[in-house]
């Protein structure tokens, strides 16, 4: 297990969260939020719907704006940057160059018209790629690496099963090598065996790639097999965070005992 | 002939003050869509309203106008736009293209050079051609404004996938002077590589879209590509049955019910200019 004791250490740090507020009028999405994530490193925030990890996420991830607080990107040219005080066409260049976003719907991540081929594609030709062999050629690897037939390059995803559609949309978010990789609940709405290989997949791709991931999901399991360290969110506040075996096995917070203790046992 | 009981050229002089303004700002940001007050006209929508208040708004009592729709001078539409300024504005009016100074055009841009000092005004269905592949506007106009324009070859990435080839035949996306994503209106591919170095002018207008945008004289235009599917402009491999032109872009006529056909320029200036020069093609009675 990874050395997370050392989390002062910010020069090393590829993204620092640091006091993300958001609200909803009188409501609070999330509340001064802060964390450290490291390269490589895979971070899970779980909680209850309405406990604010997808606001956190889609403020995190530049979806959203939040109220107060700093998110700081190392960035590939400019090391340490904010992103929440970055220009649009910097924070967007950013979310289809090193950043990727799983969302939890397919349709949501992906053109349900376009091909299985063009949904990859995109991103390459969204930085330049003008060459249509080359394009094919990639996406065609990338649909080998996510499993899904090549010969099923040409069909649209709508034609897709809901599993096959969450690998699409893996595919098409890591075909340009980002360093960083949100995922919202990527397993929501899949039947369990389904579940079980696409998150054989993830921590494949996770591993050989050697990405960051901030994962949110409320099935502990996926944290459990995915996450290195976990967050658990209550009413838009970090009520209990630590090694995810740690905070699982040991839960310290009211809340994350309930939660851990609510998990049906097979 | 003109009709007294109208503003010169139809509409009043403060819409029209409004959409000088528009095609002013239009061709200060070449291929950048001006929003604009579109106003009724007394012709439905997507039968050019947009092209005709851009001509009523560059209209002057001394020019001479054409009006082509799919490149011929006789057909309904032409023929009705034509004699709407013709009765409302009392300019002259031709179906030479040498000799006209405004030209309305609807999908096609004629085989005549055209020259300094002329205006090419076109009607636009729809002026957004990232519109079938974002739905958004919102979305659209943040992509313009941030050139993000991936999502464009997507589409010509889909017509290779499927057809093998660039299947877009009109309305073929082009890049202005590098920057700014443009429908070159339904006009034929066949017609792109005229957009660019043109001296004339270029005005499009969308009345239902409320948009115009311009192209001044010498603007670069390139039409979007793959390295190894480059742009083709392409036309029927016939020559012109009425006057032979092997260079013209072609409407192909069905002739009876048998299934004859043939095959003659869209352009109807340019082919009864060169018949009476001798140029004869092979169905010229």
């Amino acid at each position: 297990m990874r050395d997370t004791t050392d989390t002062t250490d910010t020069d090393t740090a590829l993204l620092s969260v640091r006091g993300i507020t958001k609200r909803y009028g009188a409501h609070i999405g999330c509340a001064d939020v802060s964390f450290d994530l490291f390269p490589g490193e895979v971070m899970g925030i779980v909680g209850e719907s309405g406990s604010g990890k997808t606001t956190l996420l889609n403020c995190v991830a530049g979806h959203m704006a939040p109220d107060a607080g700093e998110v700081i990107f190392d960035t590939r040219d400019g090391g340490p940057r904010d992103t929440v005080t970055m220009s649009e066409p910097e924070r967007r260049m950013l979310g289809r160059t090193d950043w990727a976003f799983v969302h939890q719907h397919a349709r949501d991540g992906l053109r349900m018209g376009v091909s299985a081929g063009g949904n990859v594609g995109e991103r390459l030709m969204a930085v330049g790629a003008r060459h249509y062999g080359d394009i094919r050629d990639r996406a065609t690897d990338w649909l080998t690496r996510v499993e899904i037939e090549s010969a099923r390059i040409d069909d649209r995803s709508s034609t897709f099963s809901g599993g096959m559609q969450q690998r699409l949309q893996i595919a098409r978010n890591l075909v340009t090598g980002p360093r960083l990789v949100f995922m919202d609940e990527p397993t929501g709405g899949l039947d369990v065996s389904v579940q079980a290989r696409l998150l054989d997949l993830l921590r494949g791709l996770v591993r050989d790639m050697g990405l960051s991931a901030v994962i949110v999901t409320h099935d502990l399991a996926v944290v459990r097999l995915l996450a290195d360290r976990l967050m658990v969110m209550k009413d838009g506040r970090v009520v209990e965070d630590g090694l995810t075996d740690q905070v699982l096995d040991d839960p310290q917070h009211r809340y994350t005992q309930l939660l851990v203790s609510s998990v049906l046992q097979a | 002939m003109t009709d007294r009981d109208y503003n010169f050229a139809y509409l009043d002089e403060q819409t029209k003050k409004m959409i000088r303004r528009a095609i002013l700002k239009g061709l200060a940001i070449p291929g950048y869509q001006v929003p604009f007050a579109s106003r009724e006209m007394p012709m439905p929508y997507g039968w050019g309203t947009g092209g005709v208040q851009v001509s009523a708004a560059v209209l002057t009592p001394d020019d001479t106008l054409k009006v082509i729709d799919q490149g011929a001078d006789d057909t309904t539409n032409a023929v009705s736009i034509r004699g709407f300024f013709e009765r409302t504005a009392g300019v002259a009016t031709t179906t030479h293209t040498k000799d006209a100074t405004v030209i309305q055009t609807r999908h096609r841009i004629p085989e005549a050079a055209l020259a300094e000092g002329q205006v090419l005004v076109y009607q636009v269905p729809i002026p957004e051609p990232l519109r079938f592949l974002e739905p958004r506007e919102t979305e659209t106009r943040k992509m313009h404004a941030l050139e993000e324009y991936g999502l464009m070859h997507v589409k010509l990435y889909e017509d290779i996938a499927r057809h093998g080839h660039i299947a877009t035949a009109y309305a073929y996306p082009v890049k202005v002077e590098g920057r700014y994503v443009m429908d070159p209106s339904p006009i034929p591919k066949f017609d792109n590589p005229k957009l660019s170095d043109c001296p004339a002018i270029q005005l499009f207008g969308a009345g239902r879209e409320q948009r115009i945008y311009a192209l001044p004289p010498y603007t670069r235009v390139e039409s979007l590509d793959f390295a190894d599917h480059p742009f083709e402009a392409s036309k029927a491999d016939h020559p012109c049955g009425l006057c032979g032109a092997t260079d013209s872009y072609l409407d192909e006529v069905i002739t009876d019910d048998a299934g004859a056909r043939m095959f003659v320029c869209s352009d109807t200036d340019h082919c009864e200019d060169r018949q009476p020069r001798g140029h004869r093609g092979k169905d010229a009675a």
